[in-house]
């Protein structure tokens, strides 16, 4: 299993470790639930350097993005972030990506797990364009700071000058001769940063973030992959693995938002297509009855019929309550709708409610 | 960690303790670490028999689902309802309130063939 630069840090701070896409991440420190609550409440720190972080230059770097991006690239401005799908030619989905677009370059975050397999689909597709793809996975390190109280406490722990930055903007600059970026982005639906830096300075920016800020002070405490996933789930946020795979499309996955079918891209035509005839099935939010997680794959029925799948579930920490999120056929998943779901043998009520599970107040 | 030597263990983690012909049993600590948080237990009602290797119920947390395996045979007398309102009493007090059910037994001689403390740590480690 691949490490990144924070792995004595984790085992230091009693990590309990697990293979996630291939590298071995801390799952969690002092417990899922306390995590979850401490980044709802104050502010936690993720080690997500696994994610895949590449560099695109050139002269044809816009227009190479713009052909394997379901997002319209052109509009994405110096200094911002856009969410985006890669599709293939049949509309699958074969990763969810953040592009930043900098001066001279785009930065492009993807999942640890499509690592491998968008970088071998870039190249693919760069071929006869004048432009460069750098990996800088290995050489960098990400932490996503997020939580009601990140940029007061980032701003009183970090030894930077931190301006404003715009929600899904970014800002860079150098300390001390070392080049970072900050983004306004984050996958918990609190406020925060992902900040990416040389994996040098993994150790000491780590100790600078989460400094004890002493008695009954609020301090940036690590969470680890369990909270993370429980947090994007009441977020609704999709995960690829499950909401998002290659046998479903960015309309039918509710992110046409990110797709501009005006534009010519990888999977146009199919997406007009599926877009035209209305999709099959749609993603919806689920809240269960009782306490029981209704886990990926579990069927969901409506008058004893199969009429669909979750994707995933939980006990939110937040409402206490069982959610999940899955595919329903088009005609099953409005709101209020009651359905069926089947828990290895035991049936549970549950019915369709509307997404996000959680919204953080404004 | 230690494991009370008052009691018998299975591999699957279940501990057995026994006062005359009725044995309780619960989850190592071990097990519910493994776990995480645990939100939810599903135990059989007062009056059901359990069979010894067979799975009398099962425990849930945000990470998983584990069956939980009974080692001895009898009939359920009781059955650890502060659960159903806090199930973390099986993260928090492993041996003591977080016990999961009461089992009637038939043949004490099925409790001897469990795994000592010992037995259980030792074969922990070769995990």
């Amino acid at each position: 299993m691949l490490r990144t630069a924070l792995y004595d840090i984790h085992q230091r701070l009693g990590a309990r470790l697990i293979d996630f896409g291939g590298w071995e991440m801390p799952v969690m420190y002092r417990g899922i639930q306390e995590e979850h609550l401490h980044t709802r409440t104050a502010s936690s720190v993720f080690d997500v350097s696994h994610m895949g972080r590449l560099l695109i230059s050139g002269v044809d770097a816009e227009g190479f993005l713009q052909h394997v991006c379901t997002r319209n690239i052109a509009k994405l401005k110096v200094g911002r972030c856009g969410y985006s799908h890669v599709c293939n030619e049949q509309g699958g989905i074969l990763d969810d990506i953040i592009v930043s677009r900098y001066e001279t370059y785009f930065l492009v975050v993807c999942n640890a797990s499509n690592r491998e397999k968008i970088v071998a689909h870039f190249r693919r597709h760069a071929e006869g364009r004048r432009l460069t793809l750098d990996d800088l996975t290995m050489q960098t390190v990400m932490l996503a700071i997020q939580g009601p109280a990140t940029m007061t406490l980032f701003r009183e722990n970090m030894p930077i000058k931190l301006g404003e930055i715009a929600r899904y903007g970014f800002i860079t600059g150098s300390y001390m001769g070392t080049n970072y970026s900050i983004f306004r982005t984050g996958y918990t639906g609190e406020d925060g940063v992902e900040i990416v830096f040389p994996a040098t300075f993994a150790g000491l920016v780590w100790d600078y973030l989460t400094q004890d800020r002493g008695a009954g002070q609020v301090s940036i405490r690590p969470a680890g992959l369990g909270a993370r996933d429980t947090l994007r789930l009441e977020a609704a946020m999709p995960l690829y693995g499950h909401e998002l795979h290659e046998r479903i499309d960015p309309i039918s996955a509710g992110c046409k938002w990110c797709v501009d079918l005006t534009k010519d891209f990888l999977g146009a035509e199919a997406l007009r297509r599926i877009d035209a005839e209305g999709p099959r099935q749609k993603l919806v939010g689920l809240v269960v009855e009782g306490r029981r997680i209704a886990r990926q794959g579990s069927r969901l029925l409506a008058g004893g019929r199969e009429v669909g799948e979750v994707t995933s579930g939980t006990l939110s920490p937040t409402l206490e309550k069982s959610i999940a999120m899955g595919f329903v056929e088009s005609a099953q998943a409005a709101p209020g709708t009651p359905l069926t779901v089947d828990l290895r043998g035991v049936q549970a009520s549950c019915s369709v409610v509307p997404l996000p599970f959680y919204k953080r107040p404004e | 960690m230690e494991y009370p030597n008052d009691r018998r263990y299975l591999k699957s983690h279940e501990w057995h303790k026994l006062d005359g012909d009725i044995c309780t049993i619960g989850i190592t600590k071990f097990a519910a670490d493994e776990l995480t948080d645990i939100t939810y237990v599903d135990l059989p009602a007062v009056g059901k028999e359990v069979v010894a290797g067979k799975a009398f119920g099962e425990v849930e947390s945000v990470k998983a689902t584990s069956e939980l395996i009974s080692g001895v045979s009898g009939v359920i007398t009781e059955v650890n309802t502060r659960l159903s309102e806090a199930p973390e009493l099986v993260n928090k007090e492993s041996y003591g309130d977080g016990w999961m059910v009461k089992v009637k037994i038939k043949n004490p001689a099925e409790w001897e063939t469990l795994l000592t403390a010992d037995d259980y740590a030792r074969q922990l480690g070769r995990h």
